[in-house]
């Protein structure tokens, strides 16, 4: 039971049950969908985009547990920061749950709770579903990502 | 259930069904997963492997590999004749009134394209229309939109009720003049819904349609007799029936196959060949273009061996036994739904629950050592029909006990705990 406690943390099932900034961002300036192909979880990210900086973050979307918590802390930790220090997260945060290399605790803050997906690598794809549509989002990428 | 269940030329055994000894038969089952022992309930998926097949394997590859046909050493010799017996022990299996409308292909899928892509492109023309139903699995889907769209053909799909159970009435609505081919699946991986194939097929026959059975989840279940159910085609899968991956069969009917054009060009499927002209060979050798998988053809001989050693009647009655424990069972748990619940099924227990996503559920039941899928199981459009992204899926086999589903049932109660 341990390890499965490592990986559905409270704040994770907090965020699964009541997914903050959840709902389409109307005056969205940058938007991506993204596509879990092997379990059917689909995101959706809107941006507002204002001189690097992104003002406001939304996500919609259905997914597991790990997907959706993943797309309502990502947006929690990406509001009013820079689009470089985004880009600088999503590489911490992939570093976290691939475990391919130490990522820094400080700078991830409340992402640090993924921590445990790395002992479950069927799930590393719900956890950066939002992350990779984010990235598509950023780089302004008409096409829908997938994880595969 | 089946017609042709009565069929007693093929339920060689006589001893009665003892699961516990079958379990012995399947070393794979003998381990523990995360500490816990393994409880292997993805068998929609593949099947485990018994001792005699891995044996088969084994033995082939130990003693007799060889490259087969042509070959006038004994190895050569020996590789060929333990192939061709495989084909006529799947000749029996499905009681086919011959061994050469046995084609050995790659696994059901490739046997779906292969008649899509020879039947289907020599005889659909624009405005022509092809029937599936609506519980296919993706395989019996898409080959048939590929013919469609180079063709200009169309579609058609037969509805399904609530419980997962096909229209009839609809599909007879269907047939007419344009309809060129039925293919519907005989049991669905989705649902577990056994389909009313023989009916299916007489109604198509009323047209002259060819009717194409996919019987990838049905044929380790149910007895099948493809000369009863006068079916055009019959496909499914060596690793789904305890045989190896990469090994499926293509059945059809002699002058069917032999009016089709061959699939791939290669070795062994022609009788003689010139830059100017090929002659291509006679059935089956005319759509087996290339080294086959040969040891997979002699391991798929032996798993139909061992099943019929076991008695499919006996099998089925086992399986059915533990299905309705189980879904007894599933029903008890406060907001587990099943999907699927005809009247007519076999060995699948598909299922959500409350809001609780079938991902999060696989991964608490994989570390209680439990094997379920889940996900769309490549059948997206049933998904659609019920209205959910995705199921939990515990698929039983010959090997599964009643004891395996009270483990099930304690960790769907652990999931409920966890997730909560």
């Amino acid at each position: 039971m341990s390890d499965l406690r490592d990986l559905y943390q409270e704040v994770i099932l907090d965020h699964n049950k009541r997914p903050r900034n959840f709902g389409k961002l109307e005056e969205a300036t940058r938007k991506a969908e993204g596509y879990n192909p092997l379990c059917g979880d689909q995101v959706t990210v809107y941006l507002k985009l204002k001189e690097g900086v992104i003002e406001d973050i939304r996500f919609e979307g259905s997914g597991c547990a790990i997907s959706k918590a993943s797309a309502s802390l990502m947006t929690s930790a990406l509001k009013g920061k820079t689009t470089e220090e985004a880009a600088r997260l999503f590489t911490e945060f992939h570093d976290l749950v691939t475990g391919e290399s130490e990522a820094d605790p400080d700078e991830l803050g409340k992402l640090a709770v993924f921590s445990g997906v790395r002992e479950f690598p069927a799930r590393v794809k719900c956890a950066s579903l939002a992350w990779h549509t984010l990235h598509a989002a950023l780089e302004n990428q008409d096409e829908p990502v997938t994880t595969e | 259930m089946i017609t042709s269940a009565e069929k007693d030329h093929r339920n060689l055994s006589s001893a009665p069904f003892d699961v516990e000894k079958v379990r012995e038969d399947f070393p794979a089952l003998h381990q523990t997963v995360h500490g816990k022992p393994l409880v292997y309930l993805d068998n929609a998926a593949t099947t485990q492997k018994p001792q005699a097949v891995l044996d088969a394997l084994t033995n082939y590859y130990t003693h007799d590999n060889a490259n087969i046909h042509r070959g006038v050493h004994e190895l050569s010799q020996r590789a060929t004749r333990r192939y061709e017996e495989a084909r006529v022990k799947v000749k029996r299996f499905l009681n086919a009134a011959d061994a050469h409308e046995i084609i050995f292909t790659r696994n059901a899928t490739e046997g779906i394209n292969l008649v899509a892509q020879t039947y289907g492109r020599k005889n659909f023309r624009e405005g022509d229309e092809i029937i599936v139903s609506a519980m296919e699995h993706h395989a019996n889907i898409v080959p048939w939109q590929m013919v469609c769209e180079e063709k200009g053909a169309r579609l058609r799909v037969i509805p399904m009720n609530d419980n997962g159970e096909l229209l009839l009435d609809e599909y007879e609505k269907l047939l007419g003049p344009r309809t060129k081919f039925v293919s519907v699946v005989h049991m669905s991986n989705a649902l577990g819904t056994i389909n009313p194939v023989q009916e299916i097929i007489a109604k198509a026959r009323a047209w002259n349609v060819p009717v194409l059975i996919d019987g990838a989840q049905s044929a380790y279940h149910t007895p099948i007799d493809v000369q009863a159910l006068d079916c055009d085609f019959f496909v499914f899968s060596g690793h789904k029936v305890y045989g190896p991956t990469g090994i499926g069969v293509l059945y059809g009917k002699a002058a069917l196959l032999e009016a089709m054009p061959p699939y791939q060009g290669g070795g062994d499927m022609i009788r003689y060949v010139t830059f100017e002209k090929t002659l291509y060979n006679d059935l089956p050798y005319k759509f087996e273009a290339g080294t086959p998988h040969i040891a997979g053809g002699i391991g798929l001989g032996a798993a139909v061996d061992y099943l019929q050693s076991l008695g499919m009647e006996g099998l089925a009655a086992h399986e059915q036994d533990v299905l309705e424990y189980g879904t007894e069972a599933l029903t008890q748990i406060p907001g587990l739904k099943l999907i699927g619940t005809a009247r007519e099924k076999a060995s699948v227990l598909s299922f959500v629950l409350e809001d609780i996503h079938p991902h999060d559920i696989g991964t608490v039941l994989d570390r209680e050592g439990i094997a379920v899928r889940t996900g769309h199981h490549c059948a997206q459009p049933v998904m659609q029909r019920f209205g959910i992204p995705a199921t939990a899926r515990a698929s039983l086999a010959c090997y599964n006990t009643k004891a395996e589903i009270d483990a099930l049932v304690r960790a769907l109660h652990r999931v409920r705990e966890v997730l909560g």
